[in-house]
């Protein structure tokens, strides 16, 4: 749990254009996303993996996380994607469509093969699927189990509305089931969950209500169309300092606790108990990656000894 | 590498450059910029590379820059090339 890492903002960037590309190193994210799918018109398709190619040969100190979003596998540009881009070593590979465990081990297969290629430990290029239609959220508990690259899985709302034939609102009601069901098997899975774009970039009020709502069902990380939307994404994500005070204080209850030879201790009136330390040690795991802690929690502190 | 038809690739974005690739006797590179002054000979130098690296010996290669850097010239140039007969 220690080496956490933080993915609360994922910006996507059209892979053919010039003047996003070469400002990746300037934006305050922590991931982005290089899209040669929706972004891309099909007449440029070539054009665009050269032009990640080369700007990913020249971006040499990378300073966050760098994800290519290649074609679907069952376009017939996929290949040349992974092809072209994979030998300038991107962190790894967002997956559209990853309707089935099958479509994520055929990717893992793949990549393997690459990483002999190349001469990269097996392993090395990580997933990150898009679960966006319907049968995507079906399938998405066993789709995390799909691969041991997996670093979680993707909400995609805007394509997975228009699989249902329905309209995306800005209060996302007609989202919690396919949101809960992407929630429950990443977390099942151990990996982390993202959520969807917010599309209207000029409604900041709405995106914040959006995040913060997707905070608390479980979600670890937003992507993002406009660089823009960053702060406010890591304001929501950002521990608040009382929910960090208040975790120090509970760490120090249960240790307590442990040297009274209870499991279980109150705390300004409130009963702590494991599941309450479980809960205090991922904020401050979270606080920590955020720079906020210097403390390690172990699984000695969740836990004690026998 | 030979060019076999005309190709092109890029676009008239800021950071961007259109590059035309045409087939001919000898090679020939002819660029406009809005740049020129100061680099031109910086844009032959990454173009004239590039055409080494792809064994392009000749055709007629034409940019219209808007201050692309190197990578994007490098990209636009491999991208007209494969148009134009295949890397």
């Amino acid at each position: 749990m220690a080496d956490y890492k933080l993915r609360r903002s994922l910006l996507y960037v059209p892979g053919n254009m010039p003047s996003m590309l070469q400002n990746i190193p300037l934006f305050q994210c922590d991931a982005v996303q290089i899209d040669l799918e929706d972004a891309v018109p099909l007449s440029e398709k070539d054009a665009a993996r050269i032009l990640v190619r080369r700007f990913l040969d020249n971006y040499k100190n990378r300073n966050k996380e760098i994800l290519v979003r290649i074609n679907g596998l069952d376009t017939k540009w996929a290949l040349d994607d992974l092809k072209t881009v994979l030998p300038a070593i991107p962190d790894g590979i967002r997956l559209p469509k990853a309707d089935s465990p099958e479509i994520v081990e055929h990717l893992d297969t793949m990549l393997t093969e690459y990483e002999e290629e190349l001469g990269l430990q097996v392993g090395f290029f990580k997933i990150l699927p898009s679960i966006e239609t319907a049968e995507g959220v079906l399938n998405a508990p066993k789709t995390a189990k799909a691969s041991t690259r997996l670093i979680g899985l993707a909400f995609g709302a805007e394509d997975y509305t228009a699989t249902m034939e329905i309209n995306r609102t800005k209060t996302g009601e007609e989202l919690f089931n396919a949101r809960m069901n992407v929630l429950w098997g990443a977390k099942a899975a151990g990996i982390q969950a993202i959520d969807s774009i917010f599309a209207d970039v000029n409604d900041m009020e709405s995106l914040r209500k959006e995040t913060e709502l997707i905070k608390k069902l479980g979600f670890t990380g937003k992507c993002m169309i406009n660089p823009r939307q960053i702060d406010i994404i890591h304001d929501v994500f950002a521990p608040k300092q009382e929910e960090v005070d208040y975790a120090l204080e509970v760490i120090e209850a249960i240790k307590r606790a442990r040297e009274m030879g209870t499991g279980v201790i109150s705390l300004k009136g409130k009963m702590i108990d494991r599941p309450v330390v479980v809960r205090a040690a991922r904020v401050l795991n979270t606080a920590r990656a955020h720079g906020m802690v210097d403390v390690v929690i172990n699984e000695e502190d969740i836990n004690g000894t026998e | 590498m030979q060019i076999l038809k005309k190709g092109q690739a890029g676009t008239m974005q800021s950071s961007d450059l259109m590059v035309t690739v045409e087939p001919a006797d000898g090679l020939s590179i002819e660029i406009e910029s809005t740049v020129k002054k100061q680099f031109e000979h910086l844009i032959r130098a990454r173009l004239e590379e590039t055409l080494a690296k792809h064994g392009v010996s000749s055709g007629k290669i034409s940019i219209s820059d808007r201050g692309a850097l190197d990578y994007a010239i490098e990209a636009r140039l491999e991208a007209a090339l494969q148009r134009a007969g295949g890397v």
